[in-house]
C-alpha cells in the first residue's frame, strides 16, 4: 500500500533531485563546439559558392573559426576538403587558422551529469571486471572495502559486547575502566594508523585495526549503557526466579538492552564505513576507498564522482540493515 | 509454643536519613504467617509495608532480626517466594505465555517444553485467559490483563509463600473486583500461603485470613492481627451481610484513620513488638461485653 503522505515526499524527493541534476546540467555543459564558428554574410558565402567551393566545406571550416580572408584563400586552392585532409589539414598548406585547443572552453571541466550518468551505467553494467591491479569493477573495489569492514565491525562487537555487559553489569569495572574508554575514545581513527602501521607493519592488519578500534567504543559505551539501565523490576524478577548471572543476562539483560545494543551497533558501522574510506586512502591498493584517490590523480573525475556515489548507497544500505535489527530487537514497555 | 510456617523474628530495619543520622522504618517486628494462611498487611504510606515485603521476597536485607521459613534462615531470593509485583514486571519483550513459561522453566527445569506450556496454560485459564490473549506482548494487554499474567505466573511456580504487593494498585474498581475474585479462586484451588499488601480495607476482608495492622512510621510496628470472622467461600456481595463484617471493617477504619496515628513513634525498648491478635465475633455477642458499653463497633477479644 502506498499511502497519500509517502507518494507526496517520493514526489519531491524525485523534484529535488531533477533539479539538482538540471543545475548541475547547466553550470558544467561543455558545447562539442571547440572553436567558436564564424558567420558569414550572404555576400560572402555567394562569392565562396562563385569559386567552387562546396557549400558543405563553407560551413565546416566556418564552424571551426576559419575566416572570411583564410576561407577565400583555402577557395583560392580549388581542392576539396578531402584532398586537403590527405596533405595534412589547410595549416599545413601554410594558411593560418585559430588552434582546435586555443578557444577558451565555455564551463569547466568538472564532469556533467549525463557523462558521469553513462559512466555509472558502465560500471553497474560490468561490476566485477579484472584489467589490471589499478582497473578492477567497482564491485570488487566495494567487495574489498566491505569485507575489511565487516572483519573488523566483527571483531569490535565480539570484544565490545561482552565488555560492556561486564562494566554494566559491576560498578566496579565501570569505575576501573572508565578513564580510558573517556581518554581512548575521542582519538579520530586515523590518528591510530601510524602507530598500527609502526607496530603492526601490515597495511592490511593496519585497516582493520583502525575499523576494529573506531567500531569499539559506541558499541562499548552503548551496551554498558544499556546493561546499566535495565529496570530493577526485570532484574529482580530474574532474582527471584533464582536466574544465575550468566542466564539473567542472557534471558533478561540481554532482550533489555537490545534496542540501546543495537542502537550502539548501527552509530559504529556508520564509523567504520566512513573510517574505511579514508584509511583506504592512506593504506592504498585494493577498496573503494582507494579507488577514489586513484582517479583523482588520474583526473578521472567522472568516475570518482560514481565512486563517491558507490560509497554513499553502500552506507546506505548497511544503516538500512541495522535499522530492519533495530525495528527486530525493539519492544515497547 | 510452635513455630508457624513463616516466621519473623526482630526484624529491624533503619536507613541513613541523609544528615549522618540514622531513620527507623520499624523495630523488633515480630509475628508469624500459618502454612495455607492468606494474611494482609494494611497500613499508611511510609510504614515499612513493602521494606517488609522485599525482605520477605530476599531481595534487600534487613539491619537485623531473621525471617525463617519452615525453619530455615530466608536469605535473598528464592523460588520458594513468588512475589507479584504492583507495576506487574512482565517482561515487555515476552508474549504473556512466554513470560509465565518464562517462570515455569525456571521453577521446574527437568520438565519438556510442552509440560511447561500446558502447565503454564492452565495457570492463565484460571486467571480468565485464554486464546489469542495469551500469545500478545503485555503492552498490547490492559493493566488488568497485565496483572492476571503476573498472578498466574507466580500461582504457577506454585512457590511455599506467595507475596503480592498492592497487586491490584493501579486497577480500576471494577476490574479490581474481577481479578480478586479470580485470585481467591487460584488460592482456594492451591493452598497457597499468602501474604500480600494493601490499601484497601475491604479488599483484605474479601480475601484474607487475617489482616496485620501497622502503625505509621517512622518507628512503625505490626500493631494489631485482626481475624477475619467470616467464612469461606466468600463473595463480595454476602460478605456484607454478614454480621461481622461491618464491626471488622469499622474496627479497621477506625484504627487506620485514628489509632495508627497514636501508636507511632513508640520506640519498643527492645523488646519483641508481638502484634495483639484481635478477634472480632459479632454471632454469638457476649452478654458482659454489653454491659460493660464498649463500642459496639469494637470488640477486642485477647
Amino acid at each position: 500500500m502506498i499511502r497519500p503522505s509517502d507518494m507526496r515526499s517520493s514526489v519531491l524527493s524525485l523534484a529535488i533531485l531533477l533539479s539538482l541534476l538540471v543545475v548541475w546540467q547547466v553550470t558544467t555543459h561543455v558545447p562539442e563546439t571547440g572553436p567558436v564558428g564564424v558567420v558569414l554574410s550572404q555576400e560572402q558565402t555567394d562569392g565562396l559558392l562563385a569559386q567552387n567551393m562546396s557549400q558543405e566545406d563553407i560551413d565546416y571550416y566556418a564552424s571551426q573559426g576559419v575566416a572570411f580572408t583564410q576561407l577565400n584563400q583555402i577557395a583560392g586552392l580549388n581542392l576539396s576538403r578531402d584532398v586537403i585532409d590527405a596533405a595534412g589539414g589547410i595549416r599545413a598548406l601554410g594558411i593560418s587558422v585559430p588552434d582546435q585547443n586555443s578557444a577558451p572552453a565555455p564551463g569547466s571541466l568538472f564532469p556533467s551529469p549525463v557523462k558521469v550518468g553513462a559512466e555509472l551505467w558502465d560500471t553497474v553494467t560490468d561490476p566485477f571486471y579484472v584489467a589490471g591491479t589499478n582497473d578492477m569493477g567497482y564491485g570488487i573495489q566495494i567487495g574489498y572495502s566491505l569485507l575489511r569492514v565487516i572483519i573488523g565491525y566483527t571483531l569490535a562487537a565480539a570484544v565490545a559486547i561482552p565488555l560492556g555487559f561486564l562494566i554494566g553489569m559491576s560498578p566496579l569495572a565501570y569505575k576501573a575502566l572508565d578513564p580510558f574508554i573517556q581518554v581512548l575514545k575521542p582519538i579520530s581513527p586515523l590518528a591510530w594508523m601510524p602507530i598500527a602501521l609502526f607496530t603492526i607493519g601490515d597495511s592490511e592488519l593496519s585497516s582493520l585495526f583502525v575499523i576494529f578500534i573506531c567500531s569499539l567504543w559506541p558499541m562499548l559505551t552503548n551496551t554498558a549503557f544499556g546493561v546499566a539501565g535495565v529496570r530493577s523490576d526485570w532484574i529482580n524478577v530474574a532474582r527471584t526466579h533464582e536466574l544465575s548471572t550468566f542466564r539473567t543476562a542472557l534471558t533478561v539483560i540481554l532482550p533489555a538492552a537490545a534496542p540501546t545494543i543495537v542502537t550502539g551497533m548501527r552509530i559504529s558501522i556508520g564509523i567504520a564505513w566512513l573510517v574505511i574510506v579514508a584509511a583506504e586512502m592512506l593504506v592504498g591498493g585494493t577498496g573503494i576507498g582507494y579507488v577514489v584517490w586513484n582517479e583523482w590523480n588520474g583526473l578521472r573525475l567522472d568516475r570518482m564522482i560514481v565512486a563517491i556515489l558507490f560509497i554513499g548507497v553502500m552506507g546506505m544500505l548497511l544503516d538500512a540493515a541495522f535499522a530492519r535489527l533495530q525495528r527486530a530487537v525493539a519492544y515497547v514497555e | 509454643m510452635a513455630k508457624p510456617f513463616l516466621s519473623i523474628e526482630r526484624l529491624t530495619q533503619q536507613f541513613p536519613d541523609g544528615s549522618g543520622g540514622t531513620m527507623t522504618v520499624f523495630e523488633n517486628s515480630t509475628f508469624g504467617v500459618e502454612k495455607g494462611e492468606f494474611v494482609c498487611i494494611l497500613g499508611h504510606s511510609g510504614c515499612g509495608k513493602s521494606t517488609i515485603m522485599n525482605i520477605l521476597a530476599g531481595l534487600s536485607e534487613p539491619t537485623s532480626g531473621v525471617v525463617k521459613m519452615d525453619g530455615e534462615h530466608v536469605s535473598g531470593p528464592s523460588l520458594d517466594r513468588g512475589v507479584v509485583f504492583q507495576n506487574y514486571s512482565l517482561l515487555p519483550w515476552l508474549t504473556a505465555l512466554k513470560n509465565v513459561t518464562f517462570a515455569v522453566a525456571a521453577r521446574f527445569p527437568e520438565w519438556t517444553k510442552q509440560q511447561v506450556v500446558e502447565h503454564s496454560t492452565a495457570f492463565l485459564e484460571k486467571v480468565g485467559l485464554t486464546g489469542d490473549a495469551i500469545h500478545r506482548k503485555p503492552s498490547q494487554l490492559s493493566g488488568g490483563m497485565r496483572q492476571r499474567v503476573s498472578i498466574a505466573r507466580a500461582f504457577a511456580n506454585e512457590p511455599k509463600l506467595l507475596l503480592l504487593d498492592e497487586p491490584f494498585g493501579a486497577l480500576d474498581a471494577l476490574t479490581r473486583g474481577t481479578i480478586q475474585d479470580e485470585l481467591i479462586n487460584v488460592w482456594s484451588q492451591t493452598e497457597q500461603t499468602v501474604f500480600m499488601i494493601t490499601h484497601d480495607i475491604d479488599e483484605a476482608i474479601l480475601l484474607a485470613d487475617r489482616i496485620l495492622l501497622m502503625t505509621n512510621g517512622p518507628m512503625a510496628r505490626v500493631a494489631e492481627s485482626v481475624e477475619i470472622t467470616i467464612p469461606r467461600p466468600r463473595s463480595r456481595t454476602e460478605i456484607v451481610e454478614h454480621p461481622n463484617y461491618y464491626a471488622i471493617r469499622n474496627h479497621l477504619v477506625q484504627f487506620l484513620g485514628q489509632r495508627s496515628k497514636e501508636l507511632a513513634g513508640d520506640s519498643s525498648g527492645g523488646s519483641d513488638e508481638r502484634p495483639e491478635t484481635v478477634h472480632i465475633d459479632k454471632t454469638t455477642p457476649l452478654r458482659e461485653e454489653r454491659a460493660r458499653e464498649t463500642p459496639p463497633l469494637r470488640a477486642i477479644n485477647e
